[in-house]
């Protein structure tokens, strides 16, 4: 298992170094950021003296050599906008986007697997039926939609929840947190559900039609003939086999959770990570993109282990493979 | 019979928590901001929002007040002692928030620090690129040295804030954001910041100015235009800027509120391109090359400007936020013309001018511009292509975010392009949009269509060149008419910029678009 | 165990056993209607959205049963261009399903393909292929759009890339994980030892095992891959501006959505779910029939 583990931080290793070079490209040809930030007034002597003194001159493969000294060191960089180090940046405000994906897959899972149960269960009963229905809609409007209707009937009709904003946070272990105080978790709620509703649907749906799948599996058949309790069936046969599939999508999108945060940020003004990377595409901020996908993908590769390790330590089937 | 008390208690509690929404007490400002705050650093980077939250905490010598008239700051007084030096006489017993006095010493520092900052894109370098030299002649008397004649100074430097010597000597800007720094002499003092989220102030007791009304002020950025509506209508902030067109007249409607606006100093116009003989993106009405540049033919200019209805735009799409444009500077501006009129609405005359000058079947164009930067941008290219197709010149449009627009401009890929522009002084955004591009003199930075003609571009730098007001406004209006004579860039209209807040606030509205949490009073 | 009779289950019996639930074959006629008219829109509607001679900014933003100054009616309301919204859905709906399917259907055929290589191979292909796809995934889609989009400017096709970029690596890791688990079975060891090829058994065995899942996903896809397209152009990245699909749309009315302007993003909200439900009532049918073990 150590092994397996090494091997896989070598590979994401190179992963880093690919994505790193492919977002240096990228980020070039679309422009230069000194045209979007230079102030207006600014003559082209000044233009040309600031674009030299950030080495945005130099031929591309001279910028990323200098940028992987720099990330050997340990310095990516410093926010052309901000002035501070990118990874302070993103650092400071992992925590916000963090949180609200915890939160959003929280949500997710415990009204996800239940439903996607009774859904799978029940097929053909009104119930199983107003379920997938339901599900349906979780993904069929789009994300700044949904976000903008929570916030006119919550926020501005019933006057209940807070339309945007982070609210008062909480230090816990040094890290400013939202969900320990209850005016923080007011603000937390409707982007959190927001983020919830498209994985929300997915799981119903993935949790759903595992059930129905296992349900059929001989062994279920032959121990509900045996007069076995459904309850009984249930969580001995059917809720290991939709485990694992629930386990891949939980790990793969939380991931795509932070990544798509972006669009729930925006229109809850919450200042996390996916907000930042947007506005830092729009002034090509190229520090911090790097920084911030250097960030997201190390978590990848961090949630990507923790899923093989759960199905290892599930499935001795693909045990075996991981060890090969 | 108890089991179901507590639930019930439960959801009373729950309920009334959920109602117990935060409310401002009476002293208490909260401010909806449209723009994303990057730094607190007031010396690292020229944006609007960056210089409206630093503008609560610190100050500049000269100041403009919301016609965008110049006023006494710091500086009591300024004149030009010849030529080449201005001496600015310092306002007395101006107390920085740390208690210490203001002087001369803290102004020099201030002047020369945005050309020690390294790193930065779009610093403040620009504002004293004419500047030679600053010192303190005594504690409240300044001198500043000049490169060459330079009348626009005094413009200039209300741009610079200034800070306390001593606490941002050796002070980055992480210095500024963690509060350390923020020692400014403003009407507020920094109380606590969450970037991306809000900036929390209080007021400085001992400003020398009218004290403002409001003991705490909470800056909150929200760029999403319909969340920052609805921030405003549930109540959890007090006054929006920027308000988003489509929301105005419900706004208006609501008797709790009230929207108030004035003509900013933002015009957007078109650059056509007049230096290519086959500009990209343009053909003949069946696709093929055209034999020469139609935008280097005046009339066809005047046609462009004839073919676009400016009332239609400045009513339907901008929904009011717009006044018909025919000067390269707002209403307000120095230098501004008020006999020179917008285009009638045309579309027959257009199509004859094109006819007489050789384009009797119009042709093809592509018009380029950004959709995330002005009041509704991506609408007016849609508009303008709309009204342009009408007349014969059949236009594709090109939005893109500004980031790859200025990247497609910078590679000279659009030949005609939607640009927007705010300037203090009509010399100054000519020097900038239509003088010849010269590197050397730092002409034409922004002059896309390379527009070129000496005429205009002498009486500009004269213009430029006198330390005398009168005289400078005389050749700017000058030079100014001559260029939107010649259409040389097509105006559109001048931005309306807009604010909503409770009906029992007031606010004086700025052509300079800042929101200033000190100049809104209860009424 | 059943797969041989799935893999070569005749069209006649496909066919009925669609038939079977009447809900789906409600939904099967609706989508068939959608696509009707989405190819037909040119006939059906009184204005060319996306001929700018044809609009009247003088025209923009009157609610649904208001007379155009070109003389129809705008019986859904105009947008803020004066574009009549039912042209501009009929004709949204066009863009919006070719670019859903399309791109739905190319990641997910570049991700069968290299899903079943990377399970059947193993090693050091099936590593490498995999760190390709963690890259992928981890790659914001916003960022590979704006990417694309600078490099190339606006366009159908470049949203397609751009969504099949995004998508394929997601097909790819499900693919892997299920044909992992499906190679292990011992119908395969039973294939292996009846000397039948690779290409056999991958496609022949263990596809049609895989595929049913995968159909789960898919049709989620189709419909991610339309709110995707929106999502971009809300964000200012998508398609051009003067050729809006549905998702367009609903991102340039969702701006007027406060102000009361409900018809310029409501209607085409509701002509995406409708479309939407429909693939996806469409799509869970389809799985219950190609699934073999449900059968």
């Amino acid at each position: 298992m150590l092994s397996f583990t090494l091997r896989r931080l070598a590979q994401s290793a190179a992963t880093l170094l690919v994505m790193s070079l492919l977002v240096f490209a990228g980020v070039y040809a679309i422009g230069n950021p000194v045209d979007i930030l230079v102030n207006p007034q600014a003559d082209q002597a000044e233009i040309a003296r600031v674009t030299a003194q950030l080495g945005l001159d130099l031929p591309l493969w001279q910028q990323y050599w200098i940028f992987l000294r720099g990330a050997f060191g340990g310095d990516l960089g410093s926010s052309f906008v901000a002035g501070v180090p990118a990874i302070t940046l993103i650092l400071e405000r992992l925590p916000a986007t963090l949180e609200l994906a915890l939160l959003a897959m929280l949500i997710a899972v415990t009204l996800g697997v239940p439903l996607g149960l009774i859904a799978g269960l029940k097929p053909e009963s009104w119930i199983g039926r107003a379920i997938m229905a339901g599900s349906i809609l979780g993904f069929s409007l789009p994300t700044f939609w949904v976000g903008l209707m929570l916030i006119l009937v919550f926020s501005v009709q019933l006057g209940w929840l807070p339309t945007t904003g982070r609210g008062p946070t909480t230090d816990l272990f040094g890290i400013p947190v939202s969900f320990l105080g209850w005016e923080g978790l007011r603000h937390l709620i409707l982007p959190a559900t927001n983020l919830a509703l498209f994985k929300l649907a997915l799981l119903i749906r993935l949790v759903r039609a595992g059930t129905r799948e296992a349900m059929l599996q001989d062994y279920v058949r032959y121990a509900r003939a045996k007069g076995l309790a459904g309850r009984r069936v249930v969580r001995v046969h059917v809720l290991p086999n939709i485990l694992i599939p629930v386990i891949t999508v939980a790990g793969l999108e939380f991931g795509s959770l932070i990544a798509f945060a972006v669009v729930t940020e925006t229109v809850f003004a919450w200042p996390g990570m996916g907000k930042l990377l947007i506005d830092s595409i729009g002034l090509l901020d190229r520090p911090v993109i790097v920084a911030y996908l250097l960030v997201t993908v190390c978590l990848f590769i961090l949630i990507n282990l923790a899923v093989d390790l759960l199905y290892a330590a599930l499935d001795p089937r693909v045990r075996a493979e991981g060890a090969r | 019979m108890r089991k179901k008390l507590l639930p019930t208690f439960a959801f009373c509690l729950l309920a009334a928590a959920l109602h117990a929404a935060p409310a401002a007490s009476a002293a208490e400002l909260r401010i909806g901001l449209s723009g994303e705050v990057s730094s607190l650093d007031p010396h690292l980077l020229a944006s609007q929002p960056n210089l409206t939250v630093a503008r609560h905490v610190f100050e500049s010598l000269t100041d403009v007040d919301p016609q965008t008239k110049l006023i006494p700051g710091l500086a009591e007084s300024w004149r030009a002692l010849d030529a080449l030096t201005w001496e600015f006489r310092l306002r007395r017993g101006v107390k920085f928030h740390d208690g210490s006095e203001f002087t001369a010493e803290d102004a020099a520092f201030s002047l020369a620090r945005p050309l020690s900052i390294r790193g930065s894109p779009g610093g403040f370098a620009s504002y004293v690129r004419a500047v030679e030299s600053a010192s303190a002649v005594d504690s409240h008397t300044l001198r500043v040295k000049t490169k060459y004649p330079y009348g626009a100074l005094p413009e200039d430097i209300n741009s610079i804030l200034i800070v306390s010597k001593k606490a941002a000597q050796n002070a980055g800007p992480e210095d500024f954001d963690s509060g350390r720094a923020m020692v400014g002499t403003g009407p507020y003092k920094f109380l606590r910041y969450q970037r991306g989220d809000r900036l929390e102030l209080a007021r400085h007791d001992q400003w020398w100015g009218k004290a403002p009304a409001w003991d705490r002020v909470t800056l909150r950025v929200i760029p999403a235009d319909p969340s920052r509506t609805a921030a405003l209508l549930s109540g959890e902030l007090d006054v929006i800027e920027h308000v988003p067109s489509a929301d105005l007249k419900n706004i208006n409607k609501n008797n709790r509120l009230r929207t108030i606006q004035t003509t900013s100093w933002r015009t957007i116009l078109l650059h056509l391109d007049q230096y290519r003989a086959q500009p990209p993106g343009v053909s003949g009405p069946d696709g093929k090359t055209l034999a020469k540049n139609p935008f280097m033919d005046p009339r066809v200019r005047r046609a462009m400007s004839m073919a676009i209805h400016r009332e239609a735009i400045a009513s339907r799409v901008m929904e009011g936020l717009a006044v018909p444009a025919a000067n390269i500077v707002s209403p307000n501006v120095f230098g501004h013309n008020a006999a020179l009129k917008p285009a009638a609405y045309d579309p027959e005359g257009a199509k004859r001018l094109l006819a007489e000058a050789g384009y009797p079947q119009g042709f093809r164009i592509t018009l380029a511009g950004p959709n995330n930067r002005y009041i509704n941008d991506e609408q007016v290219l849609q508009t303008v292509a709309q009204l342009l197709t009408r007349a014969g010149i059949q236009t594709r449009v090109e939005a893109a975010p500004m980031s790859a627009f200025l990247g497609r401009v910078r590679k000279e890929e659009t030949a005609v392009s939607l640009l927007g522009w705010g300037s203090f002084a009509a010399d100054l955004a000519l020097r900038s949009l239509v003088a010849a591009p010269n590197p050397d003199k730092g002409y034409g930075a922004w002059n896309w269509g390379r527009y070129a003609n000496p005429k205009v571009d002498a009486l500009m730098e004269q213009a430029l060149g006198s330390t005398d007001r009168g005289r400078r406004e005389a050749l700017a209006r000058e030079a100014n008419t001559l260029a939107m004579n010649d259409f040389a860039v097509i105006p559109l209209h001048h931005q309306v910029v807009s604010w909503a807040m409770r009906a029992n606030l007031a606010y004086v509205p700025r052509t300079d678009e800042f929101t200033f949490a000190h100049h809104f009073t209860p009424r | 165990m059943n797969s041989c009779i799935a893999a070569s289950a005749p069209g006649r019996e496909f066919a009925a056993g669609f038939a079977r639930d009447r809900i789906a074959l409600a939904a099967l006629a609706v989508l068939a209607l959608l696509f009707a008219a989405a190819l037909a829109a040119p006939w059906l509607t009184p204005q060319d959205p996306y001929d700018l001679a044809q609009l009247d900014i003088l025209d923009a933003k009157l609610p649904p049963g208001s007379a155009a100054a070109a003389g129809h009616t705008y019986w859904l309301g105009s947008d803020d261009q004066g574009r009549d919204m039912w042209s501009a859905i009929l004709h949204g709906l066009r863009i919006s399903l070719g670019v859903g399917l399309l791109s739905t259907v190319i990641a997910l055929g570049i991700g069968l393909a290299v899903g079943l290589v990377s399970a059947r191979a193993g090693g050091w292909v099936d590593a490498l292929i995999m760190r390709v796809v963690d890259l992928q995934l981890s790659f914001p889609s916003i960022l590979v759009a704006l990417i694309l989009l600078a490099l190339t400017g606006q366009g159908v096709d470049r949203i397609i890339a751009a969504l099949v970029v995004v998508q394929w690596a997601y097909y790819a890791r499900t693919v892997r994980g299920a044909a992992l688990v499906e190679l292990r079975r011992e119908y395969i060891d039973a294939a292996v030892c009846a000397g039948y090829g690779e290409a056999r058994i991958l496609f022949r065995h263990v596809l049609p095992n895989v595929l049913p899942p995968l159909i789960v996903v898919a049709t989620v896809q189709v419909a991610h891959a339309i709110a995707l397209e929106a999502t971009l152009s809300f964000l200012g990245l998508g398609l051009p501006i003067t050729e809006p699909s549905l998702g367009l749309l609903i991102a340039n009315g969702y701006i007027y959505l406060l102000a009361g302007h409900y018809w310029i993003s409501v209607f085409p909200g509701i002509a995406l779910l409708l479309t939407i439900v429909a693939i996806n009532l469409v799509g869970d049918r389809l799985r219950d029939v190609l699934n073999p073990r449900l059968r």
